[in-house]
């Protein structure tokens, strides 16, 4: 206390910030947050950006490195007019998940926001980023800079040794594949690092160098040839291109016959960034949640220590609330569940199921209502949980009826919304599934696969979609895609539509029709 | 402590690469919505930014994703205030397409976005120049620019080329043998030692040897010169033809009485175009203003669009005028000239006579290109739609028409007919001759 005492004088005072105070202000929030929340987290290097370099960086979906396309500026655009309409704010940090993990400050921000970014991306989104599994198993955070560097200079190259219409005809197709360039049940490929790279690089092109045709005219070796054409059976043939799979960018790359090896390549790094951000989309909520609730947590115990004035706390206190607002179904401000508020909201409510339990709590949580271990049972969930599993698992009676929560079922050929449960006794555990659901990526997303492709005969490749909820895909927007995918496989493509119940098909469509 | 990097001062603008191409690849869609929008609106509006609707072909992003309008699906939303399981809720829009209510937001591809001023004017005047203007440059004597090309021994001080110079030096003085400073210095230091010791025979001569020694480099030193005159170049300039691109472009109009509100708006509408695309097009052309009623006077820019004035018609003071600013200041050798002129071709018959035989014994032979705008009534302009018949003055450029090749003549009789006449009067590689 005596030693508290003592230290009791102000971080900061005033509005402007130079780079002593934010040191100052970062060492004293790491010191508290690891004391008192047990953070883990990367080593820190902030940049202070304007906020043209904000703008900047959101077009390229938050890197500082990408490589050139024209959708970037298709993006840019729509933020820079958001932006300058005064529709949407820009945020006042960025964090992108590397090790040492960088943190965009706003030129912008006053010295309380400055304090309060550093909290929410140093502190609360490093953490969570370090420690979270999906994060740890499934992207590479010190190897993502160096990649997207060798990326961009990659892209670069080829624009100028094959041109830019070819390099964008092959960025349009792979983008457009980015959702099923992911690989959703096992782990991908650890990024190889700079020397393995270029040393395939080198072989490739050694390969395009000492290419002969005349090898091709060679008899195949004697002790293989079976007898393959005729009689190879579907099984087996699924079985040598490891059918089904799930990531179309994928087997692509690795078996389309008409790809060029730099084509491949490319398509490679798209599908490397797309499975980069995938644990991004699945832990949205609580990416969001750990971060504000540890810049909310910080902040309350630097003003209990008195640390930060009256002031500046009410400045922190009024972005907080606005980062965290949370509108009503039927309020025009509503554009859903702000994963923020959710995630802050669930958070806080873990530690006071915690700390001062109802009855009604000890009934839903035995582990840990009560036990006075929050931090603990806080930093187990954020390393352990994805959005789904968290909501199924901690979203508790108690928040739904704060929130009011309820779930309208909407049946496509119906006139009518149904109210199928709301925030009582009888629909509390399925308002939670039911939200658990809605942030299940691997879900909510449209599943399709490549089902089979006989390689000898005419090459034609067949997806499957299996349709679930009788929830079809869109007809411009699929035809589109499978136009594209027929550019990168060179052959006919046609997607059937099977409903994942009955395994009846309810549609096919091939790109001869098109 | 963090480690802090401050990129405030790194470049901005990164992704305006990623800008242009998106721009490039919808430019056909955003020039046609740059014209239409210019063609109902009003012209001077050309020059400023523009919102455009965001293209859609070429620009679109597919992937697989789902139909809204199909199957099964739960939302959830906070906020509930008075519905119960069961209750049934109609949906918005006679429950078609039942989307409105659970969280749509404006999707990106129904936003319009902000072209700046210069990617409007790119995008409007693409594919136009003025004509001829490459021909007239080969007749056309050229000017000469000094470029640099190489070095050369002799030439001005000022053109003195250091590195050069230096360089040569340097390795004359290496050929040569030239003493160094540094060997001096030590010998020096060497007499310096010796002197301070107990002077015997041994050391004073070896202190008069290296003495003789420093003469001797020293008389090297001096006949060796440290920059000689044989080292010295100069960088060499080469006299480059540049092709002579300075125009002129005259603009004549007519503000007599008989031009009312709507005649002098379309005239002032079709050279505000004029104008925006010359300083667009060409840094470096002169634009003389000349507005007549029975006499004509050469005027300012502002004077020009703006004021108010009125009076008789005689056409052909303008032309005069014209003539006479030539002979002043465009001397024909160094000057491409061009001229438009607005009229509502109501004029007197002898007076067009006048004008045919100006433009046939004077104008014509120096303009590079001559086009003269008509603004006729809306009813008229089915009436006179293609003929030849009209007003005097166009029956009388009728037949200049005939005579020169660079001579065109239009008529606009709706704003909406400005842009398309203009673009037929400038487009590139204009069909010169059309059957007389």
């Amino acid at each position: 206390m005596v030693s508290q005492a003592r230290k009791s004088e102000l971080l900061f005072s005033g509005s402007d910030w130079d780079f002593a105070k934010l040191s100052r202000v970062y060492d004293e929030i790491e010191a508290i947050g690891v004391e008192e929340l047990h953070l883990d987290i990367y080593p820190v290097q902030m940049e202070v950006i304007s906020s043209e370099q904000m703008l900047d960086a959101y077009s390229s979906v938050g890197m500082p490195l990408m490589y050139r396309h024209w959708s970037f500026g298709k993006h840019f655009l729509y933020n820079e007019l958001l932006y300058r309409k005064g529709a949407r704010g820009l945020a006042y940090e960025l964090v992108i998940n590397s090790n040492p993990c960088i943190v965009y400050l706003m030129e912008e921000n006053t010295m309380a926001l400055q304090a309060l970014v550093t909290a929410h991306a140093a502190l609360g989104h490093n953490h969570f980023f370090k420690n979270n599994h999906l994060f740890r198993q499934w992207t590479d955070a010190g190897g993502i800079l160096s990649y997207l560097d060798f990326a961009k200079g990659y892209i670069a190259r080829c624009e100028e040794r094959h041109g830019l219409q070819a390099v964008e005809a092959v960025l349009d197709a792979a983008h457009a594949l980015m959702e099923q360039g992911v690989f959703r049940y096992h782990r991908p490929p650890k990024l190889s690092s700079e020397q393995q790279r270029e040393g395939l690089r080198e072989r490739l092109e050694y390969e395009e160098r000492s290419y002969n045709d005349l090898w091709r005219t060679l008899p195949p070796a004697q002790d293989k040839n079976k007898p393959e054409a005729g009689d190879e059976s579907l099984a087996e043939r699924k079985k040598s291109l490891k059918l089904p799979e799930e990531n179309l960018l994928y087997f692509l790359e690795k078996n389309s016959l008409v790809l060029e090896p730099w084509q491949r390549e490319i398509i490679r790094i798209v599908r490397v960034i797309a499975q980069y951000f995938y644990p991004q989309r699945q832990t949205q909520v609580m990416n969001e949640g750990c971060a504000t609730f540890v810049h909310y947590t910080l902040m309350n115990m630097l003003f209990d220590r008195g640390r930060i004035s009256e002031g500046a706390m009410l400045e922190i206190l009024r972005n907080h609330s606005n980062v965290v607002f949370q509108p009503a179904y039927d309020d025009p401000r509503y554009s859903g569940i702000n994963p923020y508020a959710l995630g802050l909201g669930m958070m806080q409510d873990i530690q006071r199921i915690s700390t001062e339990p109802t009855a009604e709590d000890r009934d839903w949580f035995p582990d840990i209502a009560g036990r006075g271990d929050w931090r603990d049972t806080l930093l187990d969930a954020w390393a352990n949980h994805r959005d789904e599993s968290f909501i199924r698992q901690y979203l508790s009676p108690a928040l739904i009826r704060k929130w009011r929560l309820f779930v309208l079922a909407d049946g496509a050929d119906e006139p009518h919304y149904e109210v199928a449960s709301i925030h009582n006794e009888r629909g509390y555990s399925k308002v939670r599934s039911a939200l658990a659901r809605s942030y299940d990526v691997g879900a909510s997303r449209p599943d399709i696969q490549v089902v089979d492709v006989d390689l000898l005969g005419d090459r034609h490749l067949r997806l499957q979609h299996k349709v679930k909820d009788g929830i079809q895909l869109e007809d411009e927007s699929r035809d589109a895609t499978l136009r594209h995918i027929r550019s990168l496989w060179g052959y006919d493509v046609s997607l059937a539509a099977m409903d994942a119940e009955t395994g009846a098909v309810l549609s096919e469509r091939s790109t001869k029709e098109l | 402590m963090p480690i802090f990097i401050d990129r405030r001062l790194n470049p901005k603008d990164k992704s305006l690469s990623n800008r242009q191409r998106f721009l490039k690849r919808a430019r056909e869609e955003l020039k046609r919505s740059i014209r239409d929008h210019v063609r109902t609106g009003r012209i001077a509006e050309v020059d400023r930014e523009h919102a455009v609707p965001m293209p859609r072909k070429g620009t679109s992003e597919p992937n697989f994703s789902d139909a809204r309008d199909s199957g099964q699906r739960q939302h959830i939303l906070p906020g509930n205030k008075s519905f119960s399981p069961g209750d049934l809720i109609p949906k918005p829009g006679g429950g078609g397409a039942g989307s409105s209510a659970p969280g749509t937001t404006q999707s990106e591809d129904d936003f319009r976005f902000v072209l700046s001023r210069e990617e409007v004017l790119d995008l409007f005047f693409e594919d136009l120049e003025l004509p001829d203007m490459v021909k007239l440059n080969l007749k056309q004597i050229l000017s000469f620019k000094p470029r640099r090309a190489g070095f050369t021994a002799s030439g001005a001080p000022t053109n003195v080329n250091v590195g050069r110079t230096m360089r040569n030096s340097h390795g004359r003085r290496i050929a040569l043998r030239r003493p160094k400073q540094a060997e001096l210095d030590a010998i020096s230091t060497q007499i310096a030692e010796l002197e301070s010791k107990p002077p015997n025979q041994a050391i004073r001569e070896r202190i008069a040897a290296l003495r003789e020694e420093v003469e001797r480099l020293e008389r090297r030193r001096r006949r060796i010169a440290y920059v000689d005159p044989v080292d010295i170049r100069f960088n060499r300039f080469d006299p480059q033809p540049v092709p002579n691109a300075s125009a002129v472009m005259f603009c004549l109009m007519d503000v007599s009485g008989s031009m009312g509100e709507r005649e002098k708006d379309l005239a002032k509408r079709f050279f505000v175009l004029l104008h925006l695309f010359l300083t667009r097009r060409y840094e470096r052309t002169d634009i003389v203003f000349i507005r007549h009623t029975h006499e004509a006077k050469e005027v300012d820019e502002h004077t020009f669009f703006y004021h108010t004035e009125s009076g008789g018609t005689v056409v052909s003071t303008a032309l005069e005028e014209m003539h006479r600013i030539i002979e002043q200041r465009y001397p024909v050798a160094e000057w491409n000239i061009y001229a438009a002129q607005a009229s509502d071709g109501d004029n007197f018959a002898t007076d067009s006579e006048r004008c045919i035989e100006l433009l046939d014994r004077k104008l014509m032979r120096l303009c590079q290109y001559f086009a003269y705008v008509e603004i006729i009534d809306e009813r008229e302009s089915h009436i006179f739609g293609s003929t030849e018949n009209g007003t005097s003055l166009w029956r009388a450029y009728n037949a200049v028409d005939g005579k020169w090749p660079n001579f065109q003549m239009r008529r606009i009789a709706a704003p909406a007919d400005i842009y398309p006449v203009f673009r037929e009067l400038f487009a590139r590689q204009p069909a010169l001759r059309k059957s007389a």
